[in-house]
């Protein structure tokens, strides 16, 4: 009987039944929750330059140094190949999409630990902590994107019509972002070994991308084994379509494309499989 | 049958605590335990998010254990209990915060939670942000806030520091916005969980007074979770019981209420040292125990305002002493000293010298003294010249309002006024005269 009679069709009627297993993301709740995002990332963007010098400047700063420092050990000393272009806008091509992506999924993986307060005491779907810094760092990569051009401009070097390949490029890289942030956020909840091997983690993965050195000195056969990181396609691709260095490696992205959406896949589902502990875990 | 806004059939929440380490004595232990432990840390860390069949297990408690009860649409709801018992897990398992282990909620309405404040608060940003940060994590759409921004800010009274970083706010001062920013959530169903607890007094008053607004004029729904039960009594006219994850009682508010009362000795109202050298205290004299006491000689944590309340201190004098006096500071949950009592009083034994041994002293509050609330308990021995030993806060209890005509409230209805204390008087009243001639 107390099943027959149906909820007044006007108010929202919700069921909450104990949660396990596998459960495919809810596009709807996101969606109805999507105030949530704009707010965190905006918060996220605030945040990160309230209190401090030179604000987004720092967006700026660590490439650069970083380019410099390259561009005398890498290019310099050990006289690493460039594809034929100068060493500092070789490195510096591949350093805006690089820390792009690597702040945005260190963030991204701090995220659910860092809002441990926020999720003990209310709900909203979890799933908006990874993705707003993966969105809020875009602010900064068009920050450092300028500073490339002006760099090229510099060294009086022209981009190739690809340009128009980037925003895609760069997507690739948010979307690996928010995947490697959803897997390694859900386990950085109970493990804490996630956090302190997360630097390391990235430097690793630094030196397996065309960052310092060209993707060419790579032989031929190891080549799709080594595009296997997404990030070897988008940062070659930058290349392309900036310095025209080599042909776009259509390759190395399609087999890119290929694991980022597999990442991305199964670490939201991992992330959702993981979501009703958090609160307990955390 | 009215409309049922909320219905809990079977709820259970089963959490696992930590699990203890283990320890070894030698050197060959201790080096095979390094290299064992990161699997023993893998195997103790998964353990928190899984569980196996072995429920009985002793690292495992049932913070909800099936819970069935149904409010109706417009009703306030009131959920008491001791720490612990499961109070606050059922509003985190209605707000959807932590999933339950077995069991059935259904909602019809849109839900607002009312956790401890403080929410999504980030002291970076401004009190203008974070009430669109914490109102969008609530479940408000952005102009929903934008609309009622004014109002909110209104009802918080921080008007002039909006545009502040909320890190330079008083706790006073965030604690008052983020309520604003829940109690403006336009949610069918309330969920409220001990926000009332902190905040000044004029302030709380807004807050009772905005939550029975909700419910008579726009016929919300309430679950109101709270440990004053002054505040219940006023505004719940039902109200559950759980004890250990179990509910008790479902019913009118005052018979609830008693049942809480009557609920008995507990634990929390002792504390014990049973090894002299770890206890508290010098080589002269070492507390050993203090616990509360009712008038049937019982342990307990909750008094009645009409009861009086016994403070019993065990202690060690392990050497001849000339003098030794015990005594008994009494703080109220403001922090005020409300008063402070030592064995010494009224001279009623002269010259205090005491030799080595364990002895016991009580001290009584009369009934009518105290007001209702949390009183902390600072235990101390020492003579005119030196502390021996001193222990803040070594024990708590509540004193708590039962609401009845026969205390020092009298027939006054609503919540006693904050005071330090609640003494019941003599009072005489006569008719003097039929004229207002002369005084």
């Amino acid at each position: 009987m107390a099943d027959s009679r149906p909820a007044p069709a006007s108010k929202p009627f919700r069921v909450i039944e104990p949660a396990s297993g596998w459960r495919s993301i809810d596009y709807r709740e996101l969606w109805e929750y999507r105030d949530v995002l704009y707010f965190l990332v905006r918060r996220d963007i605030r945040v990160r330059y309230t209190q401090s010098v030179f604000g987004v400047g720092w967006a700026v700063i660590q490439p650069v140094f970083f380019m410099i420092v390259f561009s005398i050990v890498f290019g310099r000393l050990a006289g690493v190949k460039s594809d034929g272009v100068p060493y500092p806008i070789f490195s510096f091509a591949a350093l805006v999409p690089w820390t792009y992506f690597s702040t945005a999924f260190t963030e991204s993986t701090n995220s659910l630990v860092l809002n441990q307060p926020m999720i003990q005491k209310v709900y909203f779907p979890r799933l908006a902590l990874p993705l707003a810094p993966v969105i809020a760092r875009l602010i900064d990569f068009v920050v450092a994107f300028l500073v490339l051009m002006l760099l090229m401009a510099w060294y009086q070097s022209a981009p190739t019509v690809w340009v128009l390949t980037l925003p895609f490029l760069l997507l690739l890289a948010a979307t690996l972002a928010w995947g490697i942030g959803t897997w390694l956020t859900s386990m950085a909840v109970q493990y804490r070994d996630v956090k302190y091997g997360l630097a390391f983690a990235a430097q690793l993965m630094m030196f397996c991308s065309p960052v310092v050195y060209p993707a060419t000195q790579i032989p031929d056969r190891y080549r799709l084994i080594y595009g296997l990181n997404p990030m070897v396609g988008v940062v070659e691709g930058f290349r392309s379509a900036l310095l025209a260095t080599n042909p776009m490696p259509w390759d190395l992205l399609a087999v890119g494309a290929v694991v980022t959406v597999l990442v991305t896949l199964t670490g939201t589902l991992y992330f959702r499989r993981m979501e009703h502990v958090f609160a307990d875990v955390a | 049958m009215g409309d049922v806004a909320i219905r809990i059939e079977g709820l259970s929440k089963r959490y696992r605590i930590g699990v203890r380490e283990r320890s070894h004595d030698t050197l060959g232990g201790a080096l095979t335990d390094l290299a064992k432990r990161p699997f023993r840390n893998l195997r103790r860390l998964r353990e928190l998010s899984t569980f196996d069949d072995s429920a009985n297990r002793e690292d495992v408690i049932w913070a909800l254990d099936d819970v069935s009860f149904e409010v109706e649409r417009g009703e306030i709801v009131g959920v008491i209990g001791r720490n612990g018992s499961g109070k606050s897990t059922i509003i985190k398992v209605l707000s959807r915060i932590t999933s339950p282990t077995r069991g059935r909620v259904e909602l019809s309405g849109r839900v607002g939670a009312l956790l401890e404040v403080g929410t999504a608060f980030h002291p970076d940003l401004t009190g203008r942000e974070n009430v669109y940060l914490n109102g969008s994590v609530l479940g408000m759409r952005k102009r929903e806030i934008e609309a009622r921004f004014d109002e909110i800010v209104g009802f918080s009274e921080v008007e002039k520091f909006i545009d502040m970083p909320v890190k330079r706010y008083s706790t006073g001062m965030a604690l008052r916005l983020a309520f604003s920013v829940a109690a403006h959530l336009e949610a069918e169903i309330l969920l409220v969980d001990e926000v009332l607890a902190v905040g000044d007094v004029k302030f709380q008053e807004k807050c009772v007074g905005k939550m029975q607004d909700v419910t008579t004029t726009m016929g919300r729904t309430v679950l109101f979770v709270s440990h004053n039960m002054g505040s219940v009594q006023r505004l719940c006219d039902r109200a559950v019981l759980l004890h250990d994850g179990e509910l008790l009682m479902n019913g009118p508010t005052r018979e609830v209420v008693s049942g809480y009362l009557g609920l008995g000795a507990e634990r929390l109202g002792e504390r014990v040292w049973n090894d002299v050298a770890s206890a508290p205290g010098d080589d002269t004299a070492r507390i050993r125990a203090v616990r509360m006491l009712d008038d049937r000689g019982e342990l307990s944590s909750d008094f009645d305002v009409r009861d009086p309340v016994y403070v019993q201190m065990e202690y060690s004098v392990l050497r001849d002493v000339e003098s030794l006096n015990v005594t008994f500071e009494f703080r109220n949950e403001r922090g005020e000293l409300v008063f402070v009592s030592t064995d010494d009083s009224g001279g009623t034994q002269p010259g205090r010298s005491r030799q080595a041994g364990l002895y016991r002293s009580t001290c009584r509050i009369p009934p009518d003294l105290l007001n209702n609330g949390q009183m902390f308990v600072l235990a101390k021995l020492a003579d005119g010249v030196r502390t021996h030993a001193e222990r803040p806060d070594v024990v708590t209890f509540n004193v708590l309002d039962s609401m009845d005509p026969d205390g020092a409230r009298g027939s006054y209805p609503a919540d006693w006024p904050a005071t330090a204390v609640r003494p019941r008087l003599e009072w005489e009243s006569e008719r003097r005269a039929e004229t207002h001639s002369k005084v």
